[in-house]
């Protein structure tokens, strides 16, 4: 098949998916966040709320776009632009799972299969600081100024701890392309432990290496602890406190495009990509239908007892999707398919609730403390790290 | 004197907005912080002076819920007052309308019964919960503990429903009267009082687990907002900053007031100074406040909960459609309300801010002839620019949350 129409076609899906996801990211976290905080969330819009980013989305678009005057006009309005670019850019080279093959297609589950594809995204992730800088200075104004400042000195610091603690499983599984980094990480040690980077290489250094890598993920993506560009006790709202409507939905969507992005990497150098947990042979591959037969099953249970009157109708319908998918699941053909795709996702959801539930529960570093904490503390943990890792691996 | 319009009320209103003298040096900014802002807590707003992220002036300027209450007591009969001072501060309005009660019966000497009294405690402590508990959630939401915020609003949901329960009103309660309190305590109030109060030294400790155990809220308010004692005393700093200082200065202990003097409880003090030990003495005083519930709760006398003053309180609604005496008096009382010695009293009472004061002068009418309240909040506001001197603006935010204002409070 044509090259070029099969990457359009793979390039709109991915895109598709991609902001789809996005969206209801947000309102995964305004639900898990709600129900730490003893509320319910989003409820209004369909049922449980599941049409509340459209709305939102709907609300942004159709918002009054301003522009206010005293602002740098060019710096202004591309800011947003360039902070939404570099969000989405590196998603091109994430794999959500193995080849796969329909009729006389076959095609990786990527858009690129880069050979540095670890390299790319540390760059391109790099640059995602010029839409924050940029939006600050431009705003002209001095709550914007200083988000600005503070963002830039953040990413920049942060950075450094991220990329030793990247360097790490690709000194252990010497690559740098994301296909061969997972395949490396097929298998089980003892035929159970699966063989993800972290369980790899000299015991308690790789999963050191996680925790760096996390750490400093918090802290490229401005979320809580680290979250001090918009600490918006301090400084109202940060570097976008000047934009509106859409403008400001760019930021946002640059957020979780971001926090996504870099579930994904954790997932695909730390935690095996699409591989299961544990063998086949134990039932690894029954897992997702039980979960989707759970959904099901508890769907029916709220329906029996409904808290509203509406969920007497939906919940059975939802239940009785999930109850397909679970069967789905069951058929091998599309299993083959699907399974590496269920446990990509599963892997990426849970660090994502981590996210959430730690932004539900920690307070804010100081400004100084973060940069404190970034340089005396983490880089040197990552050097070490790094330069034992590598002795390990010289002398294997 | 004349009444002086000012010549342009346009300029003079926009010369009075724009932000105050350029920058002292060119290394520096000046940052307009409010009146509206995310972690002033109201309508507060601070002129301060940055080098890089460091203060080096903060300017408070206050007014902007200037709402002129005590020129209006002026106009309003000794009854009707006490709804009045509800209003200065929304979260310890208890306080207020004690502090008030007990000025204008130190003018008319009557002995309040002791029913009464004990009542007033209960109420005053449940009120001090309230509003600690406001401004925990509040503190922690500044300094990003934002899930904090929705616990303690869950106790004073409790809170408020006793509240509610006594007086009514969820907030505006104006429960305690001059001669006693609006209302008996209802039926059932000690199985609603007891069920709260048995649980909540629990969530107290549920909420220094959140954040006592975490490094990040140690190093967040640990040495930060430091303000030396003789500075604290000179402004006229009151409460939990000088308890936090190591100055176990509570009115409750050293000038007791209804009763105080017959329960068992500690003025809890620390000695580090700062915005932590401040979290600290607060947290303790919760569980002190719970120990006087329970105590208050355990001991209530009988008795009526009204003086025997037919001059000053309302008579019972039985009474005034059958008794003749009484029918007089209620129509006194609320046509041109009761009359009280002329004098000049002072008195104070701790307020879960600080200490709360009115000086009261009567000149014998049925109206106060001048109320001045000597407000916590008003205090504490004057440590702000020693306070936020040389720190940075995230520990200002943490500061500002450690000295508890109301700016209705502040203002009046």
């Amino acid at each position: 098949m044509n090259f070029l129409l099969l990457t359009v076609i793979k390039a709109a899906l991915v895109a598709f998916i991609l902001l789809t996801a996005l969206a209801y990211v947000q309102w995964l976290e305004r639900k898990v966040l709600a129900h730490i905080q003893l509320r319910v969330g989003p409820r209004r819009v369909g049922p449980h709320g599941l049409l509340q980013p459209l709305a939102d989305v709907v609300k942004l678009i159709t918002k009054e776009d301003m522009i206010p005057s005293h602002v740098n006009k060019v710096f202004y309005l591309l800011a947003p632009f360039l902070a939404v670019m570099f969000a989405l850019i590196p998603i091109a080279v994430i794999p959500f799972g193995t080849d796969i093959t329909i009729g006389p297609i076959h095609t990786n589950m990527e858009l690129a299969d880069l050979n540095i594809g670890v390299l790319f995204i540390l760059g391109i992730t790099g640059m995602g600081v010029y839409g924050v800088a940029l939006s600050g200075w431009a705003s002209n104004n001095k709550y914007a100024l200083l988000g600005g400042l503070r963002s830039s000195a953040q990413m920049i610091s942060y950075e450094l701890p991220m990329a030793m603690a990247i360097a790490t499983p690709l000194l252990v599984l010497n690559t740098l392309s994301f296909r061969q980094l997972v395949n490396s990480q097929d298998g089980f040690i003892l035929g159970f432990i699966p063989r993800w980077t972290i369980f790899q290489g000299p015991f308690p250094f790789l999963i050191v290496a996680f925790i760096i890598f996390m750490i400093a993920a918090f802290a490229e993506t401005n979320r809580i602890p680290f979250d001090l560009p918009e600490a918006e006790n301090e400084l109202v709202a940060g570097f976008h406190t000047e934009y509106g409507s859409m403008k400001f939905a760019a930021f946002f969507m640059a957020e979780y495009c971001n926090m996504i992005t870099v579930c994904c990497v954790a997932t695909l150098l730390f935690l095996g990509g699409w591989h299961p947990i544990f063998p086949a042979e134990y039932g690894s591959r029954f897992i997702p239908s039980l979960i989707f037969v759970g959904a099901a099953a508890i769907c029916f249970m709220h329906a029996a007892n409904p808290s509203r009157r509406l969920d007497k109708f939906t919940l059975p319908v939802v239940g009785v999707v999930a109850l397909g998918i679970a069967g789905i699941f069951m058929v091998p053909i599309l299993a083959t398919a699907l399974l590496p795709i269920f446990w990509f996702s599963a892997k990426v959801i849970v660090i994502l609730f981590v996210y959430i539930w730690v932004r539900g529960t920690l307070p804010r570093f100081r400004y100084d403390q973060l940069m404190r904490f970034a340089w005396t503390f983490l880089f040197p943990i990552a050097i070490i790290n790094l330069f034992l890792v590598g002795l390990w691996v010289a002398l294997t | 004197m004349k009444y002086q319009p000012f010549e342009d009320p346009v300029a003079t209103i926009q010369a009075l907005q724009e932000a105050p003298a350029s920058p002292s040096s060119p290394r520096r900014m000046t940052l307009n912080m409010g009146p509206q802002h995310p972690s002033t807590h109201g309508v507060l707003r601070i002129v301060i002076e940055l080098e890089g992220e460091t203060i080096t002036e903060a300017t408070p300027d206050i007014g902007f819920l200037h709402t002129g209450i005590e020129k209006q007591c002026e106009f309003t009969n000794w009854h009707q007052t006490t709804t009045l001072t509800d209003r200065v501060d929304y979260l310890s309005n208890i306080g207020n309308n004690l502090v008030y009660a007990l000025t204008v019966e130190k003018l008319l000497q009557i002995e309040i019964p002791e029913r009464a009294q004990w009542l007033r405690v209960l109420m005053a402590e449940i009120d001090r919960l309230n509003s600690h508990l406001v401004w925990l959630g509040t503190h922690a939401l500044d300094i990003g503990a934002m899930s904090m915020f929705f616990y303690c609003f869950r106790e004073r949901e409790d809170i408020l429903r006793l509240k509610e329960m006594f007086s009514g009103q969820r907030m505006m309660t104006s429960y305690i009267r001059v001669g006693g309190v609006a209302l008996d305590a209802p039926r059932g109030w000690e199985k609603a009082v007891g069920g709260f109060i048995r649980q909540f030294p629990s969530k107290v400790d549920e909420y220094e687990n959140l954040l006592d155990n975490n490094p990040i809220w140690k190093i967040r308010t640990q040495g930060v907002g430091h303000i030396s004692i003789e500075d604290m005393l000179d402004l006229g700093v009151t409460g939990p900053m000088l308890r936090g200082a190591g100055i176990a200065l509570d009115v409750r202990k050293t000038e007791p007031y209804s009763c105080y003097q017959k329960f068992d409880f500690t003025v809890p003090t620390r000695t580090e100074n700062d915005v932590y030990a401040r979290y600290r003495v607060r947290m303790e005083e919760m569980r002190q406040s719970a120990r006087i519930i329970t105590q208050a709760m355990e001991g209530m006398p009988g008795g009526p909960y009204v003086a025997d003053a037919p001059h000053v309180v309302l008579p019972d609604r039985e009474k005034m459609k059958t008794q003749m005496e009484s029918l007089i008096y209620h129509f006194k009382i609320v046509t041109e309300g009761p009359r009280v010695p002329a004098g000049e009293v002072y008195q104070a009472v701790e307020s879960p801010r600080g200490e709360i004061a009115y000086y009261i002068v009567s000149d014998g009418t049925s109206k106060p002839y001048r109320l001045h309240m000597r407000t916590p909040s008003f205090g504490n506001l004057q440590a702000l620019p020693v306070m936020l001197r040389n720190t940075l603006i995230a520990d200002s935010i943490a500061a500002l949350g450690s000295m508890d204002f109301v700016l209705g409070d502040t203002d009046r």
